[in-house]
């Protein structure tokens, strides 16, 4: 067990990212231990959602995106040849701001992964469902009205069940980018509680534009500014006390 | 400047005025026992009041503070270390009140002698200097004088170690000292406290401006 909490799962190295010939990330070192909530903050256009989407190579579909260092999962570089990204992305789920359910009812959007990796087994897509529901806390919620369309449910609601269908093919680390900030109170509350009980089963990273919200939820924060990790650590240190004074200025709302 | 910024501006201010009114209160309270000066001390317990309902506008100031700004950091380390800082005055404002109750049930001179030997001017002239050094060190947020306080502070607790000793002797010369003999040993033991109290402070102070936590830290056995 021990050994186990030493143990690193996500890791990047030296890494600069480009989009054509801007950069828009500064030699990134960061290594974040397998279980804990990590927080991304900073101001707009900081690079906090390219940092994210490098961990499960959503960047590559960007136009110039260019990229130098290494990012490992588990000791293994992500973006070698032998990758399938598929399989990483598998391993490596996303939930984005928006929540973004397909125009199909609660059952296939869950499923949905599950599907494409070509389970067919009714059984078990029934049970990964439920298992994916339950821990996504919004299975009481639905589980009489599976076949309902996902359209039709609340934002709060929609953004549950896309975590739901992140979990549903059992990844090991959930990136989220501001999965909150288009819900109410009580829907980011669900979200905050969620994310804390997942945290025993999954490393989670997520950006949020919610300073206390990054309080609340996460074990580490990263504050980035134009392009630079200013300051990365334990949550309750840098929200107490902040090491660098654009870290202060920034979360306590004397930017600028 | 931001909103917040103004409340705590508002929290500042209000804890110096306490601070300075407590630093007067304690500095009468000794001219008050020494006089003997019934009126002064009448005064002392009559500005009480003042510094009570002003202990409580700056505990809802912070409060409120708290709850609608949600701060972090700096403004988080100066809102908590405020709540404390001042408890702790007010505690120096009752002290001192205690004092000067005293004063005005006081029925017999008190003895010169026994006032020398338990080195009560000194107490009250090095509690004094650390109000005074406590209310520079705040106002100008300089840790280095804050943490002079902490040696200050010892040289009161040993003039306090010695006062049951020296009390008890002039009572067994003169067993009509008995009374004042344990007036003054509480008020020995007040102007104690009133240094503890000064390091809290200082402790609150060097919190919220350097991030350093050292209280509790030294009491490992
Ligand atoms: N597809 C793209 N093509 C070119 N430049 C991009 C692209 N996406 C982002 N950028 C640039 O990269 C920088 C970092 O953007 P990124 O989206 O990572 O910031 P962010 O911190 O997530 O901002 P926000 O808080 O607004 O979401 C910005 O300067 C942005 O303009
Ligand atoms: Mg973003």
């Amino acid at each position: 067990m021990e050994l186990e909490s030493k143990h690193i799962k996500i890791k990047t190295k030296d890494i600069n990212v480009y989009y054509d010939t801007v950069k828009v990330l500064n030699n990134i070192n960061m290594e974040i231990e397998p279980n804990t909530v990590t927080a991304l903050i900073g101001p707009s256009g900081c690079g906090k959602s390219t940092f994210l989407r490098l961990i499960n190579r959503m960047n590559d579909y960007i136009e110039g995106f260019r990229k130098e260092g290494d990012v490992l999962l588990d000791d293994k570089d992500i973006y070698s040849k032998n990758t399938q990204v598929e399989l990483l992305r598998k391993e490596v789920g996303m939930v984005f701001q928006k929540p973004n359910p397909f125009p199909k009812s609660i059952f296939e959007n869950v499923v949905y992964g599950l599907r494409i990796q070509g389970v067919k087994d009714k059984q078990k897509l029934n049970e990964a469902a439920e298992q994916a529901l339950v821990q996504a806390a919004i299975w009481d919620e639905v589980k009489d009205n599976l076949k309902k369309s996902a359209l039709a449910l609340s934002g709060g609601q929609q953004q549950r069940l896309c975590i739901a269908r992140t979990l549903a093919v059992e990844p090991s680390v959930i990136l989220m980018d501001e999965p909150a900030s288009a819900l109410d109170p009580i829907s980011t509350a669900k979200i905050e509680e969620l994310i804390h009980e997942l945290k025993k089963d999954y490393t989670i990273m997520i950006v949020t534009h919610n300073m206390h919200q990054a309080g609340r939820v996460s074990d580490k924060t990263g504050f980035f500014y134009m392009g630079d990790l200013v300051e990365f650590g334990d949550t309750k240190e840098m929200f107490m006390s902040p090491r660098k004074q654009e870290t202060e200025n920034y979360i306590s709302g004397r930017f600028g | 400047m931001n909103v917040l910024e103004n409340e705590i501006d508002k929290i500042n201010e209000a804890v110096l005025e306490m601070m300075h009114l407590v630093g007067q209160q304690l500095e009468k309270s000794k001219r008050a026992l020494l006089g003997p000066d019934t009126e002064l001390a009448e005064e002392i317990i009559f500005t009480e009041k003042r510094i009570n309902a002003l202990e409580l506008t700056i505990d809802r100031y912070c409060e409120n503070a708290i709850a609608l700004y949600s701060p972090v950091a700096t403004d988080l380390r100066f809102l908590i270390s405020m709540l404390k800082v001042n408890s702790d005055l007010e505690r120096i404002g009752d002290y001192a009140e205690g004092i000067a109750s005293y004063v005005t049930e006081m029925e017999e001179d008190l003895n010169q002698d026994m006032l020398a030997a338990i080195k009560i001017n000194e107490m009250f002239d090095l509690a004094m200097e650390m109000m005074v050094a406590m209310e520079k060190g705040a106002r100008e947020e300089n840790t280095g004088l804050l943490r002079k306080l902490f040696k200050m502070d010892s040289s009161l607790n040993k003039i306090n170690k010695k006062k049951s000793k020296v009390i008890s002797e002039y009572i067994k010369k003169d067993p009509n000292l008995i009374i004042q003999g344990f007036y003054l040993h509480s008020t020995i033991k007040k102007l104690e406290r009133v240094g503890d109290h000064i390091k809290n402070v200082a402790e609150d102070y060097i919190f919220y401006l350097d991030a350093e936590i050292f209280k509790h830290k030294k009491k490992k056995k």
